[in-house]
């Protein structure tokens, strides 16, 4: 075995090494100067700096876009996971009037493009005078995320056998409480799965949540083109905090690793 | 799964149906107040009635962006559903390296796609990039904000680096589900490689790959951010697609009652590709 080439590990190297060298170079990028970036080309830092990360931090015009981005992202979620856990238990669970139709509708917002959205929500908002909170970046943001908790979740319900529920029921537990003691407990990884999904993908959403801000909310993503500056690209600053955006996602990937699939696909793996 | 009928179960979805009201109805409601009427500034509006639609049918710009937005959806289909599966076939099944590989492949998923943009857009640059100093060394004259063939292909790789591995994912998901005893008929028939993955892997897995499929081209036909952001649509319009047009209708020219015109045929486009995906959705419930 030892003398023979493995054929699969070969290509998943070459997959893996494709999909890392971009990364590879922005974390390169970031811990270098910027005379060292446009000056010399190099493969990895020549003369070693933490300076990037060092303004991004120290810096409250960057790092509100940090602070700003995750207080939307954790309302959202809440918000998200909160309506979406009853309401993917009644499409687990019963027949009523027109769910089939629902549960497509929701389908649709989660198809629906943001683009078409943005103007609609920039007005929506601006008359009721929400613009620029974070509220109405987490609210805004439910247009596609309530919808994929609700798929997500109802996918796990699924499997739990509606036993448990009679059971329950029998023994004297009224909704609420089989809800939260019994239910909730069974399906702890959906919830887990779905409150990530939530997150990441209001995490990575810009259009709406630039449009919607434009200074006390304003998410990292748009903070990021203020490295435009009159004296050209500030490559340095921007590499930086491109690297620490990753870092919330590559922080808990390790605990989903097993669901990713299963959560893109709408719980339906 | 039984389930029994139960009106009730309304009052459970109704928090998410206000919800949802709240940020999908309302705002579409505006979109198709807009498509029916013009305006001369001081929201003052007249009724217009079909007027935007027929001049947005006639004129090329809307036809241009979705051939392009086509065009774009289909070679990205067409590259990254088979190298997934060629990837999902060659994963490590069990153990410590599958989920070093699992994480690792995930990762571009969960990167904020402006910055996708961002990685890609310095990746290419020619004086400070990876892949555009290299592809300067080898002598290829590579300029994706100047010649539009490089930016396709710049905006069609980063692509294939950002979802590529979703598709892989769910083929592996669907690979797993196949018991081991298949493999071991297959072996006992002398069966070849092809043959387990065409008659034993492909039908298994074709359930997870029509997922795949319309996944990668719903998101793929609402793509906005990270073709912005390495391109800007340009150069000219050679990579302005659906939504990038769409945004610049909207909201960077303010042309509300074409913008909204353009908005409605683009949601019944969705509209269509969702049912698709339900259908698909539905029948995969019912068989599993």
């Amino acid at each position: 075995m030892s003398k023979r080439i493995n054929g699969s590990a070969v290509v998943m190297i070459l997959y893996l090494l494709f999909l890392m060298l971009p990364i590879y170079w922005l974390i390169n990028m970031s811990l270098k100067t910027n005379a060292e970036i446009t000056g010399t080309f190099s493969l990895w830092p020549q003369s070693l700096t933490f300076a990037n990360y060092a303004t991004i931090l120290t810096d409250p015009a960057w790092y509100m876009g940090y602070v700003n981005s995750l207080i939307y992202v954790v309302m959202n979620t809440v918000i998200s996971v909160a309506v979406a856990l009853p309401a993917a238990y009644a499409f687990s669970r019963y027949h009523f009037m027109g769910d089939k139709h629902l549960f497509f509708w929701l389908l649709t917002n989660r198809m629906a493009p943001p683009a078409v959205f943005a103007l609609p929500f920039f007005q929506l908002y601006s008359s009721v005078g929400l613009f620029d909170t974070h509220i109405a970046v987490a609210l805004a943001h439910c247009l596609f995320n309530v919808p994929l908790a609700v798929w997500i979740l109802e996918g796990f319900m699924r499997g739990v056998p509606k036993e448990i529920d009679e059971t329950a029921y029998i023994d004297g537990y009224s909704f609420g409480r089989f809800f939260v003691k019994i239910f909730m407990p069974l399906i702890s990884s959906g919830i887990g799965v779905a409150a990530f999904f939530c997150f990441m993908f209001s995490w990575v959403e810009l259009l709406l949540s630039r449009t919607l801000t434009s200074v006390a909310a304003k998410p990292i993503a748009a903070t990021m083109t203020r490295t435009q500056g009159a004296s050209g690209v500030d490559w340095g600053v921007l590499a930086a905090a491109g690297v620490l955006t990753i870092v919330p996602g590559a922080l808990v990937i390790w605990f989903v690793r097993n669901y990713i699939a299963k959560g893109f696909a709408l719980g339906r793996v | 799964m039984d389930k029994t009928v139960n009106n009730k179960a309304w009052f459970l979805v109704l928090p998410v149906l206000v919800l949802v009201a709240f940020s999908a109805v309302i705002p579409l409601m505006t979109v198709v107040n807009y498509s029916v009427q013009d305006t001369f500034g001081n929201n003052v509006f007249f009724w217009a009635g079909l007027e935007w639609f027929k001049e947005l049918l006639a004129s090329d710009r809307m036809w241009n962006a979705l051939g392009r937005q086509l065009a774009f959806s289909a070679i990205i289909i067409a590259i990254e559903i088979p190298l997934g599966i060629f990837v999902a076939l060659n994963m490590p099944k069990r153990g410590f390296w599958a989920s070093v590989v699992l994480v690792l492949m995930s990762l571009p998923l969960l990167i904020p796609w402006n910055v996708v943009g961002t990685i890609w857009q310095i990746f290419g640059r020619v004086d400070i990039g990876l892949l555009g100093y290299t592809l300067d060394a080898l002598g290829i004259d590579y300029n994706y904000t100047q010649n539009s063939v490089h930016a396709w292909v710049t905006v069609i790789v980063m692509d294939v680096w950002h979802w590529t591995s979703l598709v892989a994912l769910l083929a592996y998901a669907g690979l797993q589900s196949i018991p081991d005893a298949y493999y071991q008929a297959a072996k006992i028939d002398q069966a070849s490689r092809w043959k387990v993955f065409r008659y034993i892997e492909l039908p298994k897995m074709a359930g997870v790959l029509m997922i795949a499929i319309l996944l990668r081209f719903m998101d793929s036909f609402m793509i906005y951010t990270e073709p912005f952001v390495v391109t800007g649509g340009g150069p000219g319009n050679a990579t302005t697609f659906l939504s990038i047009d769409l945004v610049k209708m909207a909201l960077g020219q303010f042309d509300l009652g074409p913008a909204a015109a353009f908005s409605l045929m683009y949601f019944l486009v969705i509209l269509l590709i969702s049912w698709v995906f339900y259908t698909v959705m539905t029948n995969l419930d019912k068989r599993g």
